[in-house]
């Protein structure tokens, strides 16, 4: 796939033979798949204040400036130096590409007033000008703003609309890749019915006033041989120029970093199985007071002191309040902005429509390359627009961040015991943090819960967190048979667990004490009865090798006796001797 | 307005009166157009402006610079530099009650 490319088809289904002009214009190429068709004329169709002259000006600005492509501005409606002045406020010198040979602004000026037709005419002299024109700077793009008050000068509109059809030829036979700005008709596409000569590329503008919120919004009609995004795409005209963000055109083709970034919260990290990952999304939810302002603090600290860029954008608060607030509970955020490395930017949400919020978030992004970045306060925004638009803001706020690996921590208020948020953008969250207080004991504590985390083997658990003179920390709640303790209830149950404990251990050590006290007694016991039986024994033997000794002595007399009265004559049969 | 004449004329005799009739036809070469224009102009110079007016044809051909410069867009158109205010009368001038009124010879609407 084509870098940039958000349509992995198109580049099969247009085929190298369609050849695109990058406008350069953000966003828009993502939309048309790298561009307006080179060498073909594109029509632009708005009201007037829809930014039509805008998206022609800055395809020729970028072209010039960027992309080595030279144009020419032909404006109808506004004198030259008007064009440039208009356009100086949003970053683009004209004046200095003209000098460069790299554009022309030309101004004809057509006042019906001053314009008296008086027979058969062309517009040859526009032919004219622009062969001369081209040649001059050798350019590759041309933008026509508005062709509509050529129909307001001229009567004969026939001849205006022919002569444009042949200008629209002529400018695909010299490879010009053209922008043409016309209003819209109300039977039909444009006024004067002009879309008939231009069969490539057309785009419609358009600006609506919602909940007193202007947006622009910009959508590809159609565009020949290439596959396009069909919806309605807002747009603003922001500071640097036209900034097109669309919404289903968002790419889910991020790099997945499995760098760890650290909450600045060992036990988080431990939680969350190491940190958050680089580029991920983490939703904090909790209601008033839960701590997501603190959490959110702790982070981007963590992240300066690791010598990184942090940016922290609060949506309800202003820098002075929020530094005041964190250095109560150890975190020194000053030093941090003194060092050039943390920076806030307040901003309440009526300040300006949802998609200047955004555009003014890629700004800070783009100024100062943050790795880690706080979006506090996102509930605000509703008080502004509605569900839908700020869940789409908040998607493409996220979306944003992803894509430039940032890690992001997105505070936003949740109802209080349920998982859920006020935005509807958890599903796209990776890592979803639920801050709840619990009220026991005539005290508020905190609870955190991981209620998701995305390619992480997070910690089931409820952990309990609190704020001390260094910073928040995280505590193991008491999980046991009177359910689940936090707070002082935490403590006391805990001081009482250690208490028995030691009791239990006390008891036990003087009982095998006596124990083996008893041992030693038994062990004295046998050892007495061995001696006394060992004795026994002993005499017993004597007693037995006497009794033998005995036996032999007898014998021995008797046989002597025997000899004795048997030593002369042998006794008769059957006779004993006595 | 740039000068960039190609040709010059200049019709009989000054009077000497103050008001000259100065006036530039942009053409692009020899086209019928053009050329029908130039006729038409001069016939209508010689019927009500007689010894009063100049005319001057610029060729954007040879002058394609100019086309810009002094903003000429329909060919053919006829300029009126002089008298004050300027005029820019368009077409082959075909219609010359209208290319009268252009040219504020004769009033009308």
């Amino acid at each position: 796939m084509a870098a940039g490319a958000p349509w992995p088809l198109l580049v099969h289904a247009a085929g190298p033979e369609l050849a695109k002009a990058p406008t350069g214009i953000a966003g828009l190429d993502d939309l048309t798949g790298g561009g307006l068709p080179r060498g073909r004329t594109t029509l632009v169709v708005g009201a007037a204040g829809t930014g039509k002259s805008m998206l022609g000006v800055e395809f020729l600005v970028r072209g010039a400036r960027d992309l080595g492509e030279p144009g020419i501005l032909v404006t109808f409606d506004e004198s030259a130096s008007k064009i440039s002045q208009n356009v100086t406020s949003l970053g683009f010198d004209l004046t200095q590409l003209q000098d460069a040979g790299k554009l022309i602004v030309q101004g004809f000026d057509v006042d019906p007033a001053e314009i008296i037709e008086t027979g058969a005419f062309d517009l040859q002299g526009l032919f004219v000008y622009l062969d001369e024109a081209v040649g001059r700077i050798k350019a590759k793009r041309v933008v026509l703003d508005t062709i509509e008050a050529l129909f307001g000068a001229f009567r004969d509109v026939v001849t205006i609309r022919n002569e444009l059809g042949r200008l629209f030829r002529w400018l695909d036979e010299r490879g010009l890749t053209a922008v043409v700005t016309c209003e819209a008709g109300i039977n039909q596409l444009t006024r004067h019915g002009i879309e008939e000569y231009v069969s490539d590329c057309v785009l419609i503008l358009d600006q609506r006033v919602a909940e007193e919120i202007a947006t622009r919004r910009i959508r590809i009609l159609k565009y020949r041989g290439s596959l396009h995004g069909t919806d309605e795409y807002p747009f603003l005209i922001t500071g640097g120029g036209i900034v097109v963000q669309p919404l289903s055109a968002v790419r889910l083709d991020h790099a997945a970093p499995t760098e760890r970034v650290s909450t600045g919260i060992a036990r988080l990290d431990h939680m969350l199985g190491g940190g958050i990952f680089r580029g991920s999304s983490t939703l904090l939810s909790g209601s008033a007071g839960t701590g997501k302002t603190t959490l959110s603090a702790k982070l981007v600290s963590a992240a300066c002191e690791r010598g990184e860029h942090a940016l922290y954008v609060s949506y309800e608060e202003s820098p002075e309040q929020i530094m005041r607030n964190m250095r109560s509970v150890g975190i020194d955020l000053a030093t941090w902005v003194d060092k050039g490395l943390l920076r806030f930017y307040s901003v309440r949400p009526a300040a300006s429509g949802l998609e200047g919020h955004l555009v003014g978030l890629e700004y800070l992004l783009d100024e100062m390359g943050p790795t880690v970045t706080v979006l506090d306060g996102l509930t605000s925004f509703h008080h502004v627009a509605s569900d839908r638009d700020v869940a789409s803001v908040v998607t493409r706020m996220i979306d944003l961040l992803k894509s430039r690996g940032i890690a992001a921590f997105v505070t936003t208020l949740g109802l209080d015991n349920a998982e859920t948020s006020d935005l509807a953008v958890s599903s796209l969250i990776d890592t979803w943090l639920l801050l709840r207080n619990v009220e026991s004991d005539g005290e508020r504590n905190r609870l955190l819960f991981v209620i998701k985390s995305r390619g992480t083997s997070h910690s089931n658990q409820v952990r309990e967190l609190l704020f001390t003179d260094e910073g928040p920390d995280l505590v193991d709640v008491y999980l046991g048979t009177g359910g689940m303790l936090v707070g002082s209830a935490r403590i006391n149950r805990q001081a009482e667990d250690e208490n028995a404990e030691f009791e239990r251990t006390t008891v036990m050590v003087s009982r095998q004490r006596e124990l083996s006290r008893q041992a030693g007694e038994y062990q004295g016991q046998i050892d007495g009865l061995a001696a006394a039986l060992a004795e026994t024994r002993s005499e017993i033997q004597r007693l037995s090798d006497a009794a033998d000794y005995r036996d032999d002595a007898v014998r021995s007399d008797r046989d002597s006796m025997r000899r004795q009265r048997w030593a002369d004559a042998k006794p008769a049969a059957g006779e004993e001797p006595r | 307005m740039t000068a960039g004449a190609d040709q010059q004329e200049t019709g009989e005799q000054e009077s000497g009166e103050p008001e000259i009739w100065e006036l530039r036809l942009y053409v692009t070469g020899q086209s019928p157009k053009c050329q029908q224009a130039l006729a038409n102009l001069r016939q209508v110079c010689e019927t009500h402006l007689a010894g009063q007016y100049r005319i001057e044809v610029v060729d954007l051909l040879e002058n394609p610079r100019l086309a810009g410069e002094d903003r000429i867009l329909a060919i053919p158109t006829l300029v009126r530099k002089l008298p004050e205010p300027i005029r820019k009368i368009v077409g082959d001038l075909a219609d010359v009650e209208r290319l009268l009124v252009g040219l504020q010879i004769r009033p009308g609407g």
